[in-house]
């Protein structure tokens, strides 16, 4: 027994030190009797969600890792005929805790890969770390589209939409349904006015037209209270009143203050989009197209509970770790890198078409979804936005404008 | 003048003469819930037949007593009596049979099971389980080589093709191909297994004997994007010169050489075109288009389409018996 395990940990051991220092490991389809080579993939996570306004949004504790368990698991069923075996490492991120020790930790245990879904800040600490030490880090949470401009990293691949990728998929749908006068409400915390500038942008870059601006600002005060009810449905037809005609009254609340709120309660009768109303994700758990079904039934019966953006985000993240380790044989972090930036990566991720790295910010490409919580309305890009490299590129910020300069 | 007219009235006559051989066709519609049976004489539906839910795959018994279809979301395969259009027994799939194939001797089925992992081996005189294999995420694809002895099927996460001993039913060999294959073909002298890619846009062409990818066939159509081009089934003749390979979205069946594997032609026909078959005699090859509800007939020799058949709503699969 002791001896066994005495084998285990010392295989644990020289495994991710063969693969940290890039050394390709020989796979044999067929040798059972080889031990099948470890991956271990880090998982970094926030400690706290925030506090959604509908009861019916608030995350399950394990948001996002569970999504990352089930590539893990679809990995390992691949990796049964590979003699490859994945496991997952969760860490949780505390306010206190410094990101770079953390990713230094895991260094040193080995992993060289790691799934992250942390706020921008400590995003870049972490990957600054991931620099030092060979690590590759994949964006599964943080949309700051400056992640991939100004502070773009050569060590981060980011597999969440920008807020920009969001923006520009409900500003496409919008301009087909020509509703192109936007009344634009925007909450006073600095995410929401983040997803407000990515709003202007693509007004701007499809031809809507913001009529005019407000802002929301969050007061405080209870969310949800004996008389919410009552107060919300005087509140927020006088805060929409007065306001020059216009198609759709566009919302930029990240924080989850007000945009909930609003739908059915304006005072001229408009729909609703952005933060609440008609919403652009990268998943929805109503979504049943292009064989989703399967990954939605697959995904309910081992968690028991249906499957979020982030669950999504997590899970691609895990399957293009899956992909590329199948492919290259070893989870060095470079190797890894450059497979994802070739010409022979792409994932199937049930969104209708492949999805690919954009190379000069390491920004996964991808489809939008635009959901109305119930049902899935439409996927952007929409038809007839052109584009002479991929048409998933008319949406966030193309390589000409790009800022980044990876390095 | 009326001399000129009885001329075309005879060659009329003429040209109605009816084929040496008459096959039926029969088009499994997914959303529609039904079946549709056309007379491949006159390229015409002549029957509706109501099935369980979500019909996908579908195949005729070798001794054509029976239509099988898999209906995905009744977790069975249903057997339909051609001659009165009755569903005449069940078959238990295991859950959510998607894509089967008949062994050659017509005794045994192979079934995909999509949310299962697996793929279910039934015995169609029995009509009885018989056995399982374990597979990758999401099998799909189902071929068995001409001797019978290999049993071919690709999963579609797992982005493999996975050979199948089909005596010892045990995997012998995996073959990792570009993303989310969907179907496996084999040439019908062996020598070849073309395996399609939706995802990765390609065909891989494996040689089943040191069970290794060979060759790729890759699709470019002018002023078409790259991502639309999704290739899934896949037709080979009898002579192996030519292969037809359908690309979903792109709306297009591509022709392909049997020998250097280039793309001769591309055939315009509905939008997303996904699974196909030929009649017997290979004159004909009938492609299902889902999005636009109907089926496009491709006349083989002349290498065009010269008939579009409606059917009902999202057709999904195709198989051609003689009548």
């Amino acid at each position: 027994m002791l001896a066994g395990r005495l084998a285990r940990s010392t295989r644990q051991l020289l495994i991710p030190v063969l693969v940290a220092s890039g050394i390709v490991l020989a796979f044999t389809a067929l040798a059972p009797a080889e031990a099948p080579a470890e991956i271990t993939v880090g998982y970094l996570h926030r400690s706290e969600h925030k506090s959604p306004l509908s009861l019916t949004a608030v995350p399950a504790a394990n948001e996002g890792i569970a999504g990352a368990e089930l590539a893990i698991g679809d990995n390992n069923t691949t990796g049964k005929f590979l003699n490859q075996h994945f496991t997952l490492a969760p860490v949780e991120l505390k306010n206190e805790d410094d990101p770079a020790a953390v990713v230094a930790a895991l260094a040193q245990r080995g992993i060289s890969l790691i799934i992250a879904d942390v706020p921008a800040d400590p995003l870049l600490k972490a990957a600054d770390a991931g620099r030092l030490h060979d690590v590759l880090v994949f964006n599964a949470g943080a949309t700051d589209d400056r992640l991939r401009e100004e502070d773009c990293h050569g060590n981060v691949i980011h597999v969440a939409p920008t807020r920009s990728m969001l923006a520009d998929a409900l500003a496409q749908y919008l301009a087909w349904k020509r509703w192109s006068r936007w009344l634009l409400v925007t909450g006073s915390h600095p995410n929401d006015k983040l997803f407000a500038d990515a709003l202007r942008r693509a007004a701007a870059r499809f031809g809507a037209k913001i009529i005019q601006e407000r802002v929301f600002e969050d007061t405080g005060g209870a969310r949800r209270t004996d008389s919410g009810v009552v107060q919300v449905q005087r509140q927020m037809p006088l805060f929409t009143q007065q306001a020059p005609a216009y198609d759709v009254l566009i919302a930029a609340d990240e924080s989850e203050v007000f945009a909930a709120y609003l739908p059915y309660r304006t005072w001229d009768p408009r729909p609703v989009a952005g933060s609440a109303g008609l919403v652009p994700t990268s998943w929805d758990d109503s979504f049943d197209q292009w064989g989703a079904v399967q990954l939605q039934n697959r995904f309910v019966k081992t968690f028991s509970r249906r499957m979020s953006a982030l669950d999504m985000q997590a899970w691609t993240a895990g399957r293009m770790i899956g992909e590329s380790v199948a492919r290259t044989h070893t989870a060095a972090a470079k190797v890894i890198l450059d497979f994802l930036t070739g010409p022979d990566f792409a994932l199937a991720a049930f969104k209708g078409q492949k999805l690919t790295l954009r190379d000069w910010n390491l920004q996964l490409r991808q489809p939008v979804l635009l959901t109305d919580g119930r049902s899935v309305v439409s996927v952007s890009p929409q038809e007839g936005f052109l584009h002479q490299i991929s048409e998933l590129d008319t949406l966030g910020l193309d390589r000409p404008e790009s800022k980044c300069r990876l390095k | 003048m009326r001399l000129f007219a009885l001329a075309i009235g005879m060659a009329l006559a003429i040209a109605r003469v009816p084929a040496a051989h008459a096959f039926t066709a029969y088009v499994s519609n997914e959303k529609g819930n039904t079946i549709t049976v056309i007379d491949i004489d006159k390229f015409e539906p002549v029957r509706t037949i109501k099935v369980g839910q979500r019909p996908r795959g579908i195949d005729v018994t070798r001794d054509g007593k029976f239509v099988l279809v898999a209906v995905g979301d009744d977790n069975a395969i249903q057997m339909i009596d051609p001659a009165t259009g009755e569903i005449a027994g069940t078959l238990p799939s295991g859950d959510d049979p998607e894509f089967f194939a008949l062994d050659p001797t017509g005794k045994l089925l192979y079934v995909a099971n999509e949310d299962d992992n697996a793929v279910t081996i039934i015995d169609i005189d029995k009509r009885a389980r018989i056995g399982e294999v374990r597979v990758g995420v999401e099998p799909e694809g189902i071929a068995i080589s001409p001797d019978g002895r290999i049993l071919v099927n690709t999963s579609e996460t797992t982005n493999m093709a996975h050979f199948i001993d089909t005596a010892t039913r045990r995997i012998v060999a995996n073959v990792l191909v570009d993303s989310r294959p969907r179907f496996a073909a084999f040439k019908h002298d062996g020598s070849e297994l073309w395996v399609s890619s939706e995802i990765g846009g390609t065909v891989s062409v494996i040689d089943p004997v040191i069970r290794k990818v060979t060759g790729k066939i890759a699709f470019t159509i002018p002023g078409l994007r790259n991502e639309a081009i999704q290739p899934v089934g896949i037709n080979i003749a009898k002579d192996g010169r030519t292969g037809f390979v359908a690309l979903g979205p792109a709306n297009r069946v591509a022709v392909v050489n049997g020998a250097t594997h280039q793309v001769e032609k591309y055939l315009l026909v509905g939008q997303r075109v996904w699974h196909m078959a030929f009649t017997p005699d290979e004159k004909y090859l009938l492609a299902v288009n889902g999005l636009t509800n109907d089926v496009s007939v491709v006349d083989v020799a002349a290498l065009k389409v010269i008939r579009t058949i409606r059917v009902g709503e999202l057709p999904w699969g195709v198989a051609v018996a003689d009548r």
